[in-house]
């Protein structure tokens, strides 16, 4: 209990230096955030011991025999040469884990695009112009790829195309904001209410 | 004459003054307004109420505490929800500073239900890699997750020891403050037929719109607002619901600052004219 | 070899899980999945990366005295820190994610605050900005304002009130009966119309083309035209 009081106190001071920062950059400030930099890479380690190495790793490599076994110093070699980048000289080494990754990252990404995106994507938007709803989506979809995507210069009619194409991106671009403004502001609500209620018990 | 000109060179700390007593005194003064439940909404708590008891639920904790705001009351609800149900959840998270959200919002919500861990729900916590993560679990979920959290095989839990891959989760929920959404529907949902729905902060919801169209995600509970929706369905009000009337302030608050801020640019612009 | 290695590696692995996705028969079908698990043991070593880079910039600040170097012993204490309380409380826990344990101390009273704050700041810039910089000076800007100003309206419970408010001052005057369009909830409607419809539209056209460029760039990768990845050591 008394732990949770002086955890509160903690909290409460430095959701304080932050905001502090609205005033001026100040010492509270980059205390808080010096702390955060170093708070978080610290968990990062213990992430990476706790949900890879240990469990992927070396819990596997105790529990498993034969070939299974002694394949996973594949990974681990792998791993290590990852961490050659920390040595200038031999910093090369890590092209052959990065190349490892980026090529299973390229081969999932173009069938999973493919599968996961573009076939039902393009599928529903192939409507029946028989709504204004389903003409307004098919329209707006067209323009906006046909603005982006064509370098030519527009001339003539053809620049209606264009400023259709604007208009959809304006309005997406509109809403986007519209929806950011009410992230960020419950994140607000969100530290307040904590201030408000855990610390000062004003609600 | 010279108030458009104050008004327009009006200093940002005045500006925050005003937002931050916007927010402060409607959470003190605990007004409440009415909750409008959306279609999408309705949609994703459908997807769940639809569920037969012993169903199962996997949930994936892809945010941090940077959006913990937004995403822990939908977590708090949609716990409240299964648990209600008797669906079994099984929680997972892409992003490794959020994971501990989870546990939080589990155990919070598992006291609440009477639920017990191993029986009625388990945390697996997080492997890096999210992409073959999600292509892998589409094959065995033991070749990434022989253990849970706290290091304990799954294979002790009973109803885990029927769950190999996609085949046997019945539903996937995804809370989302990034990019795992869109992975998520197209390895999971694209290569596997998974159903799924979403929870996700304002930032990323307009991004998920497309996928709720062509119907590739069942519903989508969008910012604190969505929170408050899917709060004012299952009937249990958090702090989604108590935040609203705070956001409500804050929008037209900011509006209000878009129309002055224009007024006073269009009156000085002519005035030079 | 050191160029032609990583380019095989890419070839190879690339290649083998495309047709894997086609074939997902023996041998394919086990071979990608050791290849995936492979790729989530390597993908955690990648988070070790920064590491010493920032260990290495913050030691050598307090070691020259460079301005602010009592902020960079914050950050060092911070990390160590962490990683003490992180193993001991995994020897007394278990775990290091216990409930109630130190470890979980430090994440619930300091990342917890420190992160939602730092992205709560965010709301005072947006309001500034909304203030200051958001002027309808061309077509395009006004429309981008006016359905960010519906969309913040539709969303929130003000729509709502907002509606019912209008309705009713409509209603004073004599001969008009409005009453029963009080729930109509315009603002929500137009906010949702918005959101499904156009915004769908244009979001579809956007990713559409983020998506193919992606794939162009993931088969350039896979052919060995693209190698910007093997560059820096």
């Amino acid at each position: 209990m008394i732990w949770n009081i002086i955890g509160t106190w903690i909290a409460a001071g430095l959701t304080l230096a932050i905001f502090s920062f609205l005033y001026k950059d100040n010492p509270f400030y980059k205390f808080a955030e010096h702390l955060y930099v170093g708070v978080s890479a610290g968990f990062g380690v213990i992430y990476v011991w706790a949900f890879d190495l240990k469990p992927m790793l070396i819990d596997r490599f105790l529990s498993e025999t034969g070939v299974e076994r002694w394949i996973l110093i594949v990974p681990a070699i792998l791993g290590i040469l990852m961490l050659t980048r920390w040595f200038g000289k031999i910093g090369y080494l890590s092209r052959l884990p990065i190349a490892f990754t980026v090529g299973i990252g390229a081969g999932l990404g173009i069938t999973a695009s493919v599968q996961g995106f573009l076939l039902p994507q393009i599928q529903a938007t192939l409507l029946p112009l028989t709504t204004i709803n389903n003409i307004i989506l098919v329209v707006g979809v067209i323009t906006t790829i046909l603005y982006f995507y064509f370098s030519r210069e527009f001339k003539g009619k053809s620049q209606l195309i264009l400023k259709l194409g604007i208009i959809f991106i304006m309005i997406s671009f509109g809403a986007s904001f519209g929806y950011t403004v009410m992230a960020r502001i419950s994140l607000l609500i969100g530290r307040i209410f904590f201030l408000l209620s855990d610390w000062l018990h004003i609600i | 004459m010279n108030f458009w000109k104050k008004l327009g060179e009006l200093d940002r700390r005045v500006i925050y003054a005003i937002i931050g007593l916007a927010i402060v005194i409607p959470l003190v003064l605990k007004l409440i307004m009415p909750i409008r439940v959306s279609d999408t909404v309705h949609n994703a708590f459908m997807s769940i109420e639809n569920l037969p008891a012993g169903s199962i639920v996997m949930i994936s904790i892809d945010y941090d505490a940077s959006s913990e705001p937004e995403l822990q009351p939908m977590l708090i609800a949609i716990l409240r929800h299964c648990f209600r149900k008797n669906i079994k959840v099984i929680l997972t998270g892409q992003w490794a500073l959020g994971l501990p959200l989870g546990e939080i919002a589990l155990s919070r919500t598992a006291t609440e239900y009477n639920k017990k861990y191993g029986v009625d729900y388990v945390n697996l916590g997080y492997r890096p890699g999210y992409t073959a993560l999600m292509v892998g679990i589409g094959r065995e979920i033991r070749d990434f997750f022989s253990t849970d959290y706290k290091n304990i095989p799954i294979d002790s839990f009973e109803f885990m020891r029927k769950v190999h891959n996609y085949n046997q989760i019945d539903l996937l929920v995804g809370l989302e403050a990034g990019a795992t959404g869109d992975a998520w529907v197209q390895f999971a949902g694209g290569r596997f037929g998974q159903k799924m729905f979403f929870g996700a902060t304002g930032v990323v919801a307009p991004d998920l719109y497309p996928y709720l169209q062509a119907k590739q995600i069942t519903g989508l509970i969008a910012g604190l607002q969505g929170a408050a929706e899917y709060e004012t369905l299952i009937k249990h009000a958090g702090t989604g619901t108590l935040g609203m009337p705070t956001q409500s302030v804050v929008h037209g608050l900011i509006i209000l600052f878009i129309i002055l801020g224009n007024l006073s640019y269009f009156i000085l612009r002519k005035r030079r004219q | 070899m050191r160029t032609q290695l990583p380019l095989i590696i890419v070839f190879i692995t690339g290649i083998l899980i495309i047709v894997t996705f086609f074939i997902p028969h023996e041998p394919f079908g086990s071979l990608e999945q050791r290849f995936l698990i492979w790729y989530s043991i390597v993908a955690g070593f990648t988070m070790l990366l920064g590491l010493d880079s920032l260990v290495r910039y913050h030691l050598l600040k307090i070691r020259d005295k460079v301005s602010g170097w009592g902020f960079s012993i914050v950050l060092l204490f911070g990390l160590f820190l962490t990683l003490g309380l992180g193993f001991y409380t995994w020897a007394k826990y278990k775990s290091p994610f216990a409930l109630g344990s130190p470890f979980m101390f430090l994440y619930t009273y300091i990342i917890i605050p420190l992160q939602a704050t730092m992205f709560a700041l965010l709301a005072f810039f947006i309001a500034s900005a909304a203030y200051r910089a958001f002027r309808a000076r061309t077509t395009e800007a006004t429309l981008l304002l006016i359905a960010a100003a519906l969309v913040m309206l539709g969303r929130v419970p003000l729509g709502g009130w907002l509606w019912k408010q209008i309705v009713s001052l409509i209603d004073l005057i004599p001969g008009v009966h409005l009453a029963s369009l009080k729930n109509l909830e315009i603002f929500a409607r137009i906010s949702d119309w918005i959101m499904d419809i156009p915004q769908t539209a244009a979001k579809r056209g956007i990713y559409i083309g983020i998506v193919l460029g992606g794939i162009a760039m993931s088969i350039r990768i896979i052919l060995g035209i693209e190698r910007s990845y093997t560059s820096g050591s």
